[in-house]
């Protein structure tokens, strides 16, 4: 068989982005979520705050380190595997990508620091002025990269001069059509996987019985949190695929399975064949797509055949991608408002069921968010810059299907050592919960400033554990 | 006139992104290579306490070069790493892999022989393609029309593996030097013991390259041989350094033989930017070719000055808060 490098070379960008997006996902919610605790503890003086942010500054010590790691690989994908694309597009994407390192290393080097290691050796309000400045940073740091990857979407603001774009509008370039509800859709997704992960670990707490007042407040708070979040998160969806239809129909037709432009479009299950131009079988609701996309009934919905067959993503994928996200969330809806419900009488501590289902339900959010990622960027698929160029003209020339395939799973041998070494450590970390943390700290001045060493967890146990029930 | 005023700019803040990469990480990577020969375990201790907390600032100017190369010369990065493709792969498993065992060789006790692998093979795989990318600048690249049109291990020629080795036994020199600023006793008498050896290796091999170098580019035969020229006071001082650190090492100094092998570090990297000025992809483009807009590198200049004098002030921060000996049972993890 061929080795494609083309296709293998997007499999390794899917791979690697995929593997990348699931930290900074988490740690842009939490970072939001320490402030807050680090605001409430100001503010009350309330040791539970305290103990609570303490802990979770650890969890984010932690994660917050894969994500730099594994971004550091995102930086070099461009040029390896898509030089066209790179040296085409550079004179945007460079200042952007160049923009959000610089974003995450002034965060480093002015804040991070103090919120790690700063935890009473500092005033209190400059530690809490650090955790803002930290949550901030996340912000600013993904907004740099969906607007580049918005850019890619919907470009704006440039102009093609001999197969190069040059800017002619910065703030159109930068705020271009599909951005605003670009960022907020992944914004508020962060917001939701941090509540849901806090939610998860908390409820996991309580179950055993480990510091109850710190995980109830941690739980009744998230679980307010997430019932104002998660339909919040539907409606800004919704516009972001009002947004799409302007800009990108096909991949709206994608999402919907729907070949023909025709109006009374019904929402359903099928099974797209793209190679008949058809779906095999579908169960309908009759005109929902119409209603959900144009907010009329016999609103008129684009086709995916407006598009030449060449120039079609791949429709089962987007369709149940697509499915996968939806479905969750309203999910992840449910859920909350169960919480809601058994908040009287104080059950929603208690109830076993629901808490086991909290602790599964800390999973979805990041399923999600990749559904959704893989809708976004399968749907726009062939074009890498929308309209423009594809991923076929994007590719690095040189680039052949053996070099692909060993980058591939050399990516992939190295993550999985290394992730799982992380995720590893990372449940030893939550296993050693919310303890004081043991003599490792008297050496305070000299405490290596690198995030891990935030959490003190051992890796292995040779010794005795550092944690007790 | 302005765009050539900016590429200047940007070459001069990429070069000293450079320098201050090779300088920074070297040592950390030096000692990653020096690993497996060291006394005991207690030796490795102080060895990767020496550089645990300032390891991770020194990789950030790696990254920083690379996103600005994007933004200010993307001709290079559309070149470089297409053609350096299996070479960048390794480099970054060998980072990460060492990257991850500081964070956890301290923190196991069963597993810290995997974790010592790790970050011995890390390093010393990372510093070989860091050396191999400089014997391939040195060659230069086949290029049409702004697309590289070689193939996947055409980098890898036998004067790229010199230059590869080079840089092993270059980095290696680095961290025996500033071993011997960070330690006392045993480990300190070690790194005083192998710091002559590692500097002749280090210099036998920058005389291959040198001799290889106009051989392999006849640009740079020329300049450096057609008129007596004022470039030749840098492999002179360069001379003088290796010189000043045998001495310091004699004398069993503790500051100046890392100073006298920073010194030498610069003025052959010097050496280097002269030998090629201004051809950044080799053998036909310059610094202009490669530039990208105008408006691009000014927009970007104004962040990356501003970021620039932070990061400085931080990592000199940093250095200080950590000044001193390493002695064994200190943690930094």
């Amino acid at each position: 068989m061929e080795l494609d490098p083309l296709l293998l070379s997007r499999l390794q960008f899917a791979f690697v982005v995929s593997f990348h997006a699931i930290f900074p996902v988490f740690t842009i919610g939490l970072a939001s979520y320490i402030a807050v605790l680090n605001g409430l503890f100001y503010k009350t003086e309330n040791p539970a705050w305290d103990r609570l942010a303490l802990f979770w500054t650890r969890v984010f010590a932690v994660v917050f380190g894969m994500g730099v790691v594994s971004g550091i690989v995102m930086s070099f994908q461009f040029g390896t595997n898509w030089s066209n694309f790179s040296y085409a597009t550079a004179n945007f994407m460079g200042p952007m990508l160049s923009y959000e390192v610089v974003t995450a290393f002034f965060l480093e080097a002015a804040f991070l620091g103090v919120l790690l290691f700063g935890r009473g050796k500092v005033p209190q309000g400059v530690h809490l002025f650090a955790s803002i400045m930290v949550a901030l940073g996340t912000f600013i740091s993904s907004f740099w990269i969906l607007s580049a990857n918005s850019w890619m979407q919907t470009p704006a603001g440039a102009e093609l001069i001999d197969g190069r774009f040059h800017i002619t509008d910065w703030a159109a370039a930068i705020f271009n059509p599909s951005f605003p509800w670009r960022f907020s859709h992944k914004v508020m997704a962060s917001f939701v996987t941090g509540g849901f992960v806090v939610a998860g670990v908390s409820a996991w707490y309580l179950l055993i019985g480990r510091d109850v007042e710190a995980n109830r407040r941690a739980l009744s708070m998230c679980l307010w949190l997430l019932l104002v979040l998660t339909p919040a998160q539907a409606v800004i969806g919704d516009f972001h695929g009002l947004n799409t239809l302007e800009h990108q129909p096909t991949k709206v037709a994608a999402m919907e399975g729907n070949w023909e432009t025709q109006s009374n479009v019904p929402l359903l299950a099928a099974w797209p064949d793209q190679a008949a131009q058809e779906n095999l079988f579908e169960i309908g609701i009759p005109s929902l797509a119409s209603l959900i996309l144009t907010h009329h009934a016999d609103g008129v919905v684009p086709g995916i055949s407006e598009a030449p067959v060449d120039e079609q993503p791949p429709v089962w994928l987007v369709f149940w991608s697509f499915r996968v996200m939806v479905g969750l969330g309203f999910l992840m809806i449910g859920v909350a408002l169960v919480g809601l419900w058994l908040r009287r009488g104080g059950r929603v501590y208690r109830h076993r069921g629901f808490l086991q289902t909290l602790r599964v339900m800390s999973v979805t959010p990041f399923v999600a968010v990749l559904a959704g990622w893989f809708v976004t960027e399968t749907g726009r698929a062939p074009w890498l810059v929308y309209g423009v160029m594809t991923h076929a003209e994007g590719v690095t020339p040189s680039l052949t299907g053996g070099m692909a395939l060993f980058t591939l799973t050399g990516y992939m041998a190295v993550y999985a050592v290394v992730f799982a070494c992380g995720l590893y450590y990372l449940t030893r970390v939550v296993r050693q919960g919310m303890l004081p943390e043991s003599g490792d700290d008297s050496g305070e001045a000299h405490h290596a400033k690198r995030p891990f060493s935030a959490a003190n967890a051992r890796f292995d146990d040779d010794a005795a554990p550092t944690w007790r029930q | 006139m302005e765009s050539f005023d900016l590429s200047v700019i940007w070459a001069l803040i990429i070069g000293f992104g450079v320098i201050m990469y090779v300088l920074m990480d070297g040592f950390d990577l030096g000692l990653g290579i020096l690993y497996p020969f060291a006394p005991n375990e207690e030796a490795r201790d102080v060895m990767m306490n020496s550089v645990a907390p300032v390891w991770d600032g020194n990789e950030t100017w790696l990254v920083l070069g690379g996103a600005g190369l994007l933004g200010a010369f993307p001709l290079v990065y559309s070149v470089y790493l297409p053609a350096l493709y299996i070479g960048v792969f390794l480099m970054l498993a060998g980072l990460i892999f060492r990257g991850i065992a500081f964070e956890f060789r301290f923190k196991s006790r069963r597993n810290r022989v995997w974790w010592n692998r790790a970050f011995c093979w890390g390093s010393a795989v990372a510093a070989f393609a860091q050396g191999a990318v400089v014997g391939a600048y040195i060659e230069g690249f086949p290029v049409e029309d702004f697309v590289f049109v070689g193939g996947a291990l055409d980098w890898l020629t036998p004067f790229a593996v010199l230059t590869g080795i080079s840089l092993m036994t270059g980095y290696a020199l680095l961290g025996a030097t500033w071993l011997i600023l960070k330690s006392e006793g045993e480990v300190q008498r070690w790194a005083y013991r192998i710091t002559p050896t590692l500097l002749l290796a280090v210099l036998s091999a920058f005389a291959m390259i040198s001799f290889w170098t106009p051989l392999v580019d006849p640009a740079v035969f020329q300049r450096w041989f057609n008129h007596i020229h004022l470039i030749w006071v840098l492999p002179t001082l360069a001379l003088a350094c290796a010189a000043w650190l045998l001495m310091a090492v004699y004398r069993r100094q503790e500051g100046q033989p890392f100073i006298a092998t920073l010194g030498l570090f610069i003025f052959t990297y010097l050496g280097l930017v002269a030998s090629k000025w201004p051809v950044i992809v080799p053998p036909n483009y310059t610094i202009w070719d490669a530039a990208s807009a105008p408006e691009s590198q000014l927009f970007l200049l104004i962040g990356v000055l501003f970021v620039i004098p932070i990061v400085l002030a931080y990592t000199a921060w940093t250095y200080w808060v950590f000044r001193g000996k390493v002695r064994p049972g200190d943690g930094y993890h």
